[in-house]
C-alpha cells in the first residue's frame, strides 16, 4: 500500500516475508523491517493512545524518541514498535486502548475534561479520602498504565547474562564521528570496541543518502581491528564503566579511555495539535523512506528552523512525496540548497512556519504564517494547507546524556542553539555534535581526533594524527545558522493542545499553569508536570520544555538551565540490571540419604536441611528415650593453628582457651568490641597447636572472615582454615548412644575414659572421627566429625547400629524443642545485635579477670558495672497454647520486651519459650504477660534450663 | 558503584569480587574511656577524598588488604598486605608519603 519502488539504502529483503499478528489481524512485511514499518506499509497510522487524553499517536522519528510507538509483544510490554525487528509468530497488542485504537472512550478525559484536568490533577484529587485510594488506583491504573505485566513467573524463563569487557578505548556511537573515532584509534594501535544501538553502524549516513559511506567506513573500522558492536545501546556511565545491552546480554564494558559520539536528536516544533498522527520530524520521514521504502505521505509540507528541513524537502520529493511548501523560519537564508528546493518546483516559504496543524485522527491540513517575537502568527500572513505529512525541524540537541551522567556540565550555546557538554571529566572525549560538530566533515574531523587523543593518552602514537585532525577542523567554515525556535508557535485563538510532552501529555498550557502556581524552576516543574518523565527521557521534550519556562519565567535558557541526567539512557528490562538469579543451595553430603528417608526439607540460611521426618514428637521423643540422631553438616567448622593459636582465641572469645587441655572441649560466646554477642559455638583443643572451632551455621562466614580480619590486623602466628564443607557432623544423642557406638567403636566410652566435655579422635566404623561429649539437646550425645566423602556410609552404619535401640533420625524442628527444653539460646534468633552476654543470662562466660584484653571486654566491664536493663528469661505456660514467636511482652498494658522463641514440649506438658523483658521483672517464679493477637497469656519466668537442670543426664 | 581494585595476591579484579571492610580504625591499647570507646566503635571519618580502608577478597584468596581510594571518584591509589606488628602503625603508602612530606592531599 504504502511501499515505495526499491530505495538504494533500504533494510528489507523483499525476497523474505515475516508475518506476525498486531490485535489478532495478519501482518505481512519483509526481512529487515521493524514492527512499526511492517504496519505501516499495511495502511496502520495511529499505535498508540496517548496516557493521559487517549488522543492517537502516530510515528513521530521512526528512531524510538517517543512513547508513541510502544507496544505489547507478548509478554513483553513496552517494546518499541519503530526499533524492534518484525519477527515470525511475534503475537503485538496495542497499548492504552480501549476497547481499540481506532475507537478509544477514554478520549472524553480530552473532549470534556481538558479544562478539568490540569497539571498535578491526579496529586490534587485523589488524595482524599485515604481510603479510598485502592479503588482509585485501579481506574487510574486502568486509564493510565503502559502494556501488561505478567505479575509472577514460576520459574524466570528468560535468562540474562554479563559479560566483562575491558579495552583500551570505548567508543559510543557508530556515526560518522564515532567510526571515524574507532579507525584512527585502532590504527595507533589501541583495542577498541564501539557499541551502537541501531541494527548498524553508519548513524545518520544510512537514511541521508551516504549509506554507501557508512558502509565504507564500517569496513576500514573492522579492518582496523575495531570490535563493532549493533544493536547495542549504552546505558549509562558509571564510574567508567559503561554497560551496554544487546540481545540478552548486558556487557560491562570498562575502558582506559572513552570517545562519547552519541550524535544528536532533531527536536519538534510546538503548535496546536502537533501530537496529531501525519505530523513528523524529517527524521522519521526520512528513515521510512530511506530504510523502510515507506511513502511517508503523499502531500507534505515541511516547517523547518535550519537546513535539514530544506535536504528534507529534496530527499522526499525525490522518493515520491509530492511537497507542496518548506517554510524556513529564517527570513533570509539564499544558498546552493534553497535554490535546488525551489528549482525542484517546492514552494519556499521565507520568514514562516507552522502555527497550527489540522485534523481529527490524522493530519488533514496546517497554516503556516510569520510569527511575532512571542510566536503568534501575524495577522494577513496566515496560509491554509492541505496535507497528510508536516514533517517539522526544530534544530538538533546533542545526545549528551552519557557525557553528563560522567560529570560533564551542560551549558547553552546560542550559536549552535542547544545545550552543549563542557568541561567533560578526563579521559572522556566528546566527537560530533556533542563537541558542537554536526556537519558532516566537521563531525569526521572531530571523530578522529578524539580517537586519536584517546588512543594517545593509553599511550599508543605520538599525537601526530590528533594534530593534523585538530588544523583540518580549524580550517572548516563556519556551520550554516539556524533560526531560534520560538517556545509556542500558534494563531491568533488557538484551538487545540500543543504538546511539550508527548510520552507524559504535558501541553504548554500545563507548563504555564505550574510555573503559575510556584513551580518555577525547570526542576521543580519537572516533577510536578512529569515533563520529560516519560518513558524517552526527555529525547525530544527536553528542549521545549525548558524554553516554555524560559518563555513563562522571562528567565534565559541558559538561566532556566537543564535538569539532571541519569540512567539508563535507553529503555532496558530490569533483567537486564538483575542479570540471573543467583541463590546457591548448600546441601551436606548426607542430604540425599535424609530426603530417602522421608525429611521434610527447609531453607535454613544457605542450607537445605531436613526439618523433620514427619514426626515431631515421637523424634524428639526418641532422643530423650532411646537414641537419635541428626545431621549437623551445617556447623561452621574451622582449624584454628599455630604457635599463637590459644593466644588468639582468647582474644576473640570471652573465656580463656589457651588453658584448654589437649582433648578438652569448652563452649564460647563471641562478641564484638561493643559488647555484643555475634556468634557462639564449640572450642576442642585437638593439639598443643591446634583448635577445631564450630560456629553457628549461618555464622560460618562471617567468623572466618572476622578471624582473618583480626589476624591480618594483628599478625599472629596464627592459620585459620574453614573445613566446614569439608568435614560432616552427626549428632548421636539419646540415653542408648553410647550402647550404640559401642557397637562400631574400639575406643573406650566410659563416662571415666569419655567424659562430658571430652573430645577424642576414635575410630567409628572405619572412619577416623572427632567425636565430641557435647549436649545441645539435653541429652547423653556424642558430636561426631568426619570427612565429608564418608558422609553417607558412616550414617547408614549408625542409623543400622541403632535400630535395635529404636533409633530415628530427627530434624531441626524437634532438635529446636529439645533445645529450647534446656532453655540453650539460637545465636540471631534469641539474640540480636544489640545483645550482650550478661543480659542473654551468660555472664558466667565473661572471664573480665582474663589479663590479657579480648574483644568486647572494654564495653563488658561497663555492662557489668552498669547492671542489665533487659534480660533473657526462659517462661512457661501450662497447657498447649504456643505463643507466636514475636508476641509482645506486656508491662503495665505497655509492650517492654518480646518473645523470642516458643515451642510446646511433649516431655514437659508445657508451653516453654525464651522472652526478652525489663531486667527488673524478670526474677524467677515472676508472673509474665504475652500478648499476641488478640490472646492474652500469662506466663512464669523460669530461670535455667526446663530440664535437667543439674545437668545429671547429660553427665551420665 | 563500579571499579577494579588490585588484589596484593591475585591481582587486579572487578570490585565486586571484593568485600568491603570499611576505614581503618585503630583498636585502642589500653582500656579506653567511654568516650573513646563508643567514638570507636560507632564513629567513623566518613571521608571525602583519600581514605585508607580494609577490602577482602571474598570471591578469591580471602586475604585481607589495605587500599587507599577515593571516596569521590573511587580512583583507587594503592593496595597492599599489611605487614605490621600492631594496629597502631601503618604500611608505608604513597598518600602517607605525601603528608609525612607536608605535601598535598592526593585527590
Amino acid at each position: 500500500m504504502s511501499r515505495l519502488d526499491p530505495q538504494p539504502a533500504e533494510r528489507i529483503d523483499r525476497s523474505k516475508k515475516v508475518e506476525f499478528k498486531f490485535d489478532g489481524k495478519s501482518v505481512t512485511g519483509f526481512e529487515g523491517d521493524t514492527i512499526a514499518s511492517a504496519l505501516y506499509a499495511q495502511g496502520q497510522r495511529i499505535f498508540s493512545r496517548s496516557f493521559k487524553y487517549h488522543r492517537p499517536r502516530g510515528i513521530v522519528s521512526a528512531s524510538g524518541w517517543t512513547a508513541n510507538t510502544l507496544v505489547q509483544d507478548g509478554e513483553w510490554p513496552g517494546v518499541r514498535a519503530t526499533t524492534e525487528r518484525a519477527k515470525h509468530g511475534m503475537e503485538i497488542k496495542h497499548q492504552n486502548a480501549w476497547p481499540s485504537l481506532n475507537f478509544d472512550v477514554m478520549r472524553a478525559s480530552d473532549i470534556f475534561g481538558g479544562p478539568f484536568m490540569p497539571a498535578g490533577f491526579y496529586y490534587k484529587t485523589f488524595i482524599w479520602p485515604r481510603s479510598a485510594w485502592p479503588l482509585y488506583e485501579k481506574v487510574l491504573r486502568h486509564a493510565a498504565g503502559l502494556g501488561v505485566m505478567k505479575k509472577s513467573q514460576a520459574h524466570r524463563e528468560w535468562r540474562t547474562d554479563y559479560r566483562r569487557r575491558h579495552c583500551d578505548v570505548l567508543v559510543i556511537g557508530g556515526g560518522v564521528a564515532g567510526l571515524s573515532a574507532a579507525i584512527a584509534a585502532a590504527r595507533e594501535g589501541a583495542d577498541v570496541v564501539l557499541v551502537d544501538e541501531d541494527v548498524e553502524p553508519g548513524g545518520q549516513l544510512l537514511w541521508q543518502g551516504k549509506h554507501e559511506q557508512a558502509r565504507k567506513l564500517a569496513e576500514e573500522a573492522r579492518a582496523a581491528g575495531v570490535e563493532i558492536m549493533s544493536s547495542a545501546p549504552a546505558l549509562g556511565y558509571f564510574d567508567g564503566m559503561v554497560p551496554v545491552w544487546q540481545g540478552s546480554t548486558l556487557h560491562q564494558i570498562r575502558a582506559q579511555r572513552h570517545v562519547a559520539a552519541t550524535g544528536s536528536i532533531e527536536q519538534p516544533l510546538v503548535f496546536p495539535n502537533n501530537d496529531l498522527p501525519g505530523v513528523m520530524l524529517t527524521t522519521g520521514a526520512l528513515k521510512l523512506a530511506a530504510l523502510y521504502a515507506l511513502k511517508p505521505g503523499e502531500n507534505a509540507v515541511i516547517a523547518t528552523t535550519g537546513e535539514r528541513g530544506l535536504e528534507a524537502a529534496l530527499a522526499l520529493q525525490a522518493a515520491g512525496v509530492n511537497v507542496i511548501a518548506v517554510a524556513d523560519l529564517l527570513p533570509n537564508r539564499s544558498n546552493e540548497l534553497t535554490a535546488a528546493v525551489e528549482a525542484a518546483g517546492i514552494q519556499l516559504m521565507r520568514g514562516m512556519t507552522v502555527v497550527e496543524a489540522r485534523g481529527n485522527k490524522h493530519l488533514k491540513g496546517c497554516t503556516l504564517a510569520q510569527i511575532d517575537e512571542n510566536g503568534v502568527a501575524k495577522p494577513g500572513t496566515e496560509e491554509r494547507f492541505d496535507c497528510d505529512l508536516l514533517a517539522v525541524s526544530g534544530g538538533t540537541v546533542p545526545a549528551s546524556s552519557l557525557m553528563l551522567q560522567a560529570g560533564a556540565k551542560a551549558k547553552f550555546n546560542s550559536e549552535a542553539n542547544c545545550f552543549l557538554p563542557e568541561n567533560p571529566p578526563p579521559g572522556i572525549h566528546p566527537a560530533g555534535a556533542v563537541a558542537g560538530k554536526e556537519e558532516l566533515e566537521a563531525a569526521a574531523l572531530s571523530g578522529t581526533l578524539a580517537g586519536a587523543r584517546a588512543a594517545q593518552e593509553c599511550e599508543f602514537g605520538d599525537g601526530s594524527a590528533a594534530t593534523a585532525a585538530a588544523n583540518a577542523l580549524e580550517a572548516l567554515p563556519t556551520p550554516a545558522p539556524a533560526a531560534p525556535s520560538p517556545a509556542y508557535q500558534r494563531t491568533a485563538k488557538p484551538t487545540g493542545k500543543a504538546f511539550l510532552d508527548l510520552d507524559e501529555d504535558v501541553t504548554t498550557k500545563d507548563m504555564k499553569y505550574a510555573i503559575e502556581e510556584g513551580y518555577d524552576s525547570i526542576e521543580l516543574s519537572k516533577r510536578y508536570t512529569t515533563v520529560t518523565m516519560g518513558p524517552s527521557q526527555g529525547r525530544v521534550s527536553q528542549l521545549p520544555s525548558i524554553r516554555a519556562v524560559a518563555a513563562q519565567t522571562g528567565l534565559s535558557i541558559d538561566e532556566t538551565g537543564i535538569t539532571t541526567a541519569r540512567p539508563p539512557w535507553s529503555t532496558v528490562p530490569l533483567g537486564a540490571w538483575a542479570g540471573r538469579p543467583f541463590t546457591p543451595a548448600k546441601r551436606s553430603a548426607i542430604h540425599a540419604r535424609q530426603r530417602e528417608l522421608g525429611s521434610h526439607v527447609k531453607w535454613a540460611g544457605d542450607w537445605r536441611r531436613a526439618y523433620d521426618y514427619g514426626d515431631v514428637k515421637g523424634e524428639a521423643a526418641a532422643v530423650h528415650q532411646a537414641v537419635g540422631m541428626i545431621d549437623v553438616s551445617t556447623l561452621g567448622k574451622m582449624i584454628v593453628s599455630g604457635p599463637d593459636a590459644g593466644q588468639f582465641l582468647d582474644r576473640m572469645y570471652t573465656n580463656r582457651l589457651s588453658d584448654l587441655k589437649v582433648g578438652r572441649i569448652r563452649y564460647g560466646v563471641l562478641g564484638n568490641d561493643a559488647g555484643r554477642i555475634t556468634d557462639d559455638g564449640t572450642v576442642c583443643r585437638v593439639a598443643d597447636d591446634s583448635f577445631l572451632v564450630t560456629t553457628t551455621s549461618s555464622g560460618a562466614d562471617a567468623v572466618e572472615r572476622w578471624f582473618t580480619w583480626w589476624l591480618a590486623a594483628w599478625e599472629m602466628e596464627v592459620h585459620v582454615t574453614d573445613v566446614t564443607q569439608g568435614l560432616c557432623a552427626i549428632n548421636v544423642a539419646g540415653p542408648k548412644a553410647r550402647d550404640l557406638l559401642g557397637k562400631l567403636t574400639d575406643a573406650d566410652l566410659s563416662n571415666e575414659g569419655f567424659g562430658y566435655l571430652d573430645g577424642h579422635q576414635i575410630q567409628i566404623a572405619g572412619v577416623q572421627c572427632l567425636a565430641m561429649r557435647i549436649g545441645f539437646v539435653g541429652e547423653l550425645g556424642y558430636e561426631i566429625h568426619y570427612p565429608a566423602a564418608c558422609g553417607q556410609y558412616l550414617w547408614d552404619q549408625i542409623l543400622e547400629a541403632g535400630t535395635e535401640y529404636g533409633i530415628k533420625p530427627f530434624g531441626l524442628e524437634p532438635q529446636r524443642i529439645l533445645r529450647l527444653e534446656k532453655a540453650h539460646i539460637i545465636v540471631g534468633q534469641d539474640t540480636d545485635s544489640e545483645s550482650n552476654a550478661y543480659e542473654s543470662q551468660m555472664g558466667w562466660i565473661v572471664k573480665l579477670d582474663k589479663e590479657e584484653d579480648f574483644m568486647g571486654k572494654w564495653a563488658l566491664e561497663r555492662a557489668n558495672e552498669r547492671g542489665m536493663v533487659n534480660t533473657l528469661v526462659g517462661f512457661k505456660i501450662d497447657g498447649d497454647d504456643v505463643p507466636i514467636e514475636g508476641s509482645a511482652v506486656v508491662v503495665d498494658g505497655q509492650p517492654a520486651g518480646r518473645v523470642t522463641s516458643a515451642r510446646y514440649s511433649e516431655l514437659l506438658g508445657q508451653s516453654i519459650g525464651l522472652a526478652w523483658v525489663p531486667a527488673e521483672h524478670g526474677k524467677d517464679g515472676s508472673p509474665l504477660h504475652i500478648k499476641y493477637g488478640s490472646k492474652n497469656q500469662t506466663a512464669t519466668i523460669v530461670h535455667g534450663a526446663f530440664y535437667d537442670p543439674d545437668q545429671e543426664r547429660l553427665r551420665s | 558503584m563500579s571499579f577494579l581494585l588490585n588484589c596484593p595476591i591475585c591481582g587486579t579484579r572487578e570490585v565486586t569480587d571484593f568485600g568491603f571492610g570499611g576505614e581503618i580504625v585503630v583498636r585502642p591499647q589500653d582500656r579506653p574511656g567511654e568516650r573513646e570507646l563508643n567514638a570507636y566503635n560507632y564513629f567513623r571519618a566518613n571521608t571525602d577524598g583519600v581514605q585508607r580502608e580494609w577490602w577482602w577478597h571474598r570471591a578469591g584468596c580471602r586475604t585481607w588488604f589495605q587500599a587507599e581510594r577515593n571516596t569521590s571518584t573511587n580512583e583507587v591509589l594503592w593496595t597492599a598486605v599489611p605487614e605490621i606488628t600492631d594496629a597502631t602503625q601503618a604500611p608505608v603508602s604513597p598518600v602517607a608519603q605525601a603528608r609525612a612530606a607536608g605535601g598535598e592531599e592526593l585527590r
